[in-house]
């Protein structure tokens, strides 16, 4: 008993630190992403390449007055952040980043992935409410709304691959992969030949489900300020961006799972946590990637893509998956 | 329903487009100036706020006409002369010198009015353009002073 | 998207954007009824940065005022003081050599292009695609550091004066503005392939914010608005003054009224002002830059005295009545900003915030030189 508890402190600290680690230093490489997009160094005075920037980022952050703006539900207002940053570290339980890591095995992975990351649109719900910000309620509808639609076409894709897979155990779909990446479900198969398209919409959603650009109507700086967080400053506001920088680590760890093979090498050799690693911070350069190409969608762009084009198609897949998988 | 199909097509290609032009981009060398540690040379007409200008002997060459201090629209140049004897030919005669020359460079507009309307070319631009204080009486400059210090 | 809704007035509340709010890009302020992310009602509240440069102009001789002209609009500084001393030029009965003309005219454009760029990127910004606006101030940073060579500023320029200008341009300012041309063009296409072309971008311009070229007419707007409403009137063609006559250039007019209709008219402008440039420096003409006579202290004849020019946001017109004193009268300056703002009021109403934003970044504001 006493050994399983000890299991659990030690794989959420784990967890915890590889979030904090994962956020500070997917910022340090946004900024010098973004930054090399825009033909401009990016952050390099501290440290050797900056490296040093996102500690000092938040210590400044820690050092910061926490300020609570009058009138605001306080209680709201300071279970918010937490509420974002928790549900993050508390998926990260469950992915399995090679056959021997992985904190804890659950046979409903997907599952409680997808539960877990449905609580982010309540973080934002309250921190937009608790504010009492004008432009932070209607920031925290629209990204609740947005949640909403997009968790739909989601977990239809997701189904898509628990259905060819035949399990819903996060490890189990990335075992059913192995072995080269003809195998990866993200190519097209005899049981469901619209597997690409699937990876798009999924890749699409994910986007969409972590708040980020072109898809960023939450936070929407040029309309809303600072969207949902315009209030938050000190942690508040670093647990947030932690927040959504885990949610990114998550949205592209179950993108390599559910279709790049998770682990597995694309030759078949040295399967192990390397490839998975590297799988999934390739889809966050792209993340990263899009985000500086593109302007904001509008609200109803982003409810009109995902009700007209991705629930219809993604649905026409499931159906398409499921007749095939009666027929082979 | 085609135009529907053709719109996601084309959407896409316009937005791979887009990623194509920022992935050349992010390879391209970076083009900014790394301002402290760097600077850039200013151009030769720039203009930055006014210095008096020396004579061959390290005197000013103004002749203290009040034609500047006439000219500028902001009234930010302040004179001040005292009249000396000096000998020349034999004979003693007056003189008007500088004894003060004040720009308030905090209501200076550099538009450069006072050196064009200045006959004797006792004016010119500093290239300084690195001024910044807290402190609004660090921007009273005492051009005269100036001058002597960048006399020795 | 324009989809009919129920406005419930009775369930609004206000909002106020600004004076400090990202998408003013200034200290402007609207007051808008909100009926959920819908506009009920906006009302524009002007004046936090108004300096009194009519009341200065009053205060101050003709020469001592050019300074001022350069500070209404920071970002195309150079087309307000050509239209200062054009006017007072006319009212002198002051003759402007040649070459200083042809200057003007290839600074002007340059600054026009440099004007549309901060503008290109700081609207595509508005959307919340932010790398466009590097790339445009990269572009612009070679036209300013071009103006900085000849003027001695870089936006707040005092260049021109009356009968001519501060100072001759040399070979290296011909030879970077030749060089400068293919760039830009170039850099045009850049801005196409990345930004017009975009879906998103598309999507979110098309069909927003119509401005009928009645309302154009009954609000007075002038510029890239008035042309994006089919409305063809360009300054430089339809009273033409300083050597635009002897250039040939094309004014685009767009016919959708909407947002996508102003970006593309200013677009399009920045190609046609290359073309300007582009003749003005094969043709240039040889001799002096300053007019042989000319006053010393200008005094106009008693008179009324109206001059308007492009700039890069509209027509800009100043009137000077003069009662033969060294300093004017009366004089009044119609900023072409102040104009094209009164729109917002009007044409924002039931439409969404995100829209409403975008939509005033589509007509180009310049606080300073709305508040003057
Ligand atoms: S540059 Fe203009 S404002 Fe400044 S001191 Fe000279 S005349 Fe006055
Ligand atoms: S105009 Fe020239 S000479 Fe006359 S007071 Fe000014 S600086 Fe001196």
């Amino acid at each position: 008993m006493s050994l399983t508890l000890l299991n659990v402190i030690v794989a959420v600290v784990i967890a915890i630190a590889f979030a904090a680690v994962n956020a500070a230093y997917l910022v340090w490489a946004e900024r010098r992403g973004a930054a090399r997009i825009q033909r401009r160094p990016g952050p390099n005075i501290n440290g050797p390449f900056g490296l040093l920037q996102p500690p000092l980022d938040g210590i400044k952050l820690m050092t910061k007055q926490l300020m609570i703006p009058g009138g605001a539900d306080k209680i709201l207002f300071m279970v918010a952040p937490v509420l974002a940053m928790a549900p993050a570290i508390m998926s990260f339980v469950t992915i399995p980043f090679s056959e021997g890591i992985a904190a804890h095995n659950m046979e409903l992975g997907v599952l409680v992935i997808f539960a877990f990351a449905s609580m982010g649109a309540m973080a934002i719900l309250f921190a937009g409410w608790g504010s009492r910000n004008k432009y932070s309620v209607m920031a925290s509808v629209r990204a609740v709304s947005q949640n909403v639609s997009y968790e739909i076409p989601m977990l239809i894709t997701a189904i898509t691959v628990v259905m060819t897979t035949g399990s819903m155990d996060l490890k189990e779909i990335s075992m059913a992969q192995s072995g080269g990446f003809w195998h990866w479900n993200i190519f097209p198969s005899l049981q469901s030949p619209l597997m690409p398209i699937s990876f798009i919409i999924f890749f699409i959603c994910s986007l969409a489900e972590t708040n980020r650009a072109p898809f960023d109507l939450g936070e929407a700086e040029s309309e809303l300020v600072a969207g949902f967080h315009t209030e938050y400053g000190s942690m508040g506001f670093g647990l947030f961006f932690m927040g959504e920088y885990a949610n990114i680590v998550i949205g592209a760890s179950l993108t390599t799972i559910l279709f790049l093979g998770g682990w597995d090498c694309p030759f078949g050799m040295f399967p192990g946590v390397w490839w998975f690693l590297l799988k999934i911070y390739l889809l966050i350069a792209t993340f990263i990637w899009i985000r500086w190409t593109f302007p904001r969608t509008t609200i109803y762009g982003l409810l009109n893509l995902s009700w007209k084009i991705l629930i219809p198609i993604s649905l026409f897949n499931l159906l398409l998956t499921a007749g095939l998988l009666k027929v082979f | 329903m085609g135009g529907y199909f053709s719109d996601i097509f084309y959407g896409s290609k316009s937005l791979l487009i887009g990623m194509g032009i920022t992935f050349r981009e992010f390879f391209k060398p970076t083009v900014t100036v790394q301002y402290p540690y760097q600077t850039l040379k200013m151009s030769a007409r720039f203009r930055g706020h006014i210095e008096l200008i020396a004579d061959k002997e390290g005197k000013p060459k103004c002749v203290v006409c009040g034609m500047c201090e006439r000219a500028c629209p902001s009234g930010c140049i302040t004179l001040g002369s005292i009249s000396i004897e000096i000998e020349v030919d034999g004979k003693i005669k007056k003189k008007k010198v500088l004894s003060k020359y004040d720009l308030d460079f905090t209501k200076c507009s550099l538009c450069g009015q006072c050196v064009e309307n200045c006959n004797f070319g006792a004016l010119e631009f500093s290239k300084e353009y690195n001024l910044a204080s807290t402190r609004k009486e660090d921007f009273h400059f005492n051009l005269l002073k100036r001058l002597e210090e960048r006399n020795t | 998207m324009s989809a009919p809704i129920q406005l419930r007035p009775d369930e609004t509340f206000l909002l106020n954007v600004g004076p400090q709010h990202p998408a003013t890009h200034g200290v402007l302020r609207v007051k808008m009824q909100m009926d959920g992310e819908y506009i009920v009602k906006a009302e524009t509240v002007l004046g936090y940065v108004h300096r009194m440069h009519e009341k200065m102009g009053e205060n101050r001789t003709y020469a001592q005022y050019l300074p001022n002209l350069s500070r209404l609009d920071y970002l195309g500084a150079l087309g307000y003081t050509h239209g200062h001393v054009l006017a007072i030029e006319r009212a002198a009965g002051i003759e402007v050599p040649e070459r200083a003309e042809y200057i003007r005219a290839i600074t002007v454009e340059l600054n026009r292009v440099a004007s549309h760029l901060f503008w290109f990127g700081a609207f595509v910004m508005d959307l919340g695609g932010f790398s466009p606006l590097m790339y445009a101030i990269q572009d612009r940073e070679h036209i300013l550091d071009m103006l900085e060579a000849v003027t001695g500023a870089r936006l707040t320029y005092c260049y021109y004066r009356f009968g001519g200008l501060y100072n001759d341009v040399d070979d290296d300012f011909i030879e970077a503005a030749k060089r400068f041309i293919p760039r830009m063009r170039k850099s045009l296409k850049k801005y196409d392939a990345l930004v017009s072309g975009n879906i998103i971008f598309q999507k979110r311009l098309e069909g927003i914010a119509p401005v009928s070229a009645e309302m154009c007419r009954k609000y007075g707007a002038t510029g890239p608005v008035a042309r994006g409403s089919g409305i063809n009137f360009d300054v430089r063609k339809n009273e033409p003054y300083s050597v635009y006559p002897e250039f040939d250039f094309d004014v685009p007019v767009y016919h959708e009224c909407d947002s996508l209709a102003r970006y593309k008219v200013r677009m399009d402008e920045m190609e046609q002002s290359l073309r300007i440039i582009e003749q003005g420096l094969e043709t240039l003409p040889d001799g002096p830059i300053m007019a042989e006579k000319k006053p010393k202290n200008i005094k106009l004849p008693v008179g009324d005295y109206y001059q308007a020019v492009e700039t890069a946001r509209g027509s800009f017109g100043i009137r000077i009545v003069s009662d033969g004193d060294k300093n004017a009268y009366r004089l009044k300056l119609r900023s072409p900003t102040y104009s094209n703002m009164h729109l917002f009021d009007e044409a924002c109403e039931g439409m969404l915030i995100m829209d409403a934003l975008a939509f005033m970044g589509s007509l180009d504001l310049v606080i300073p030189e709305i508040d003057r």
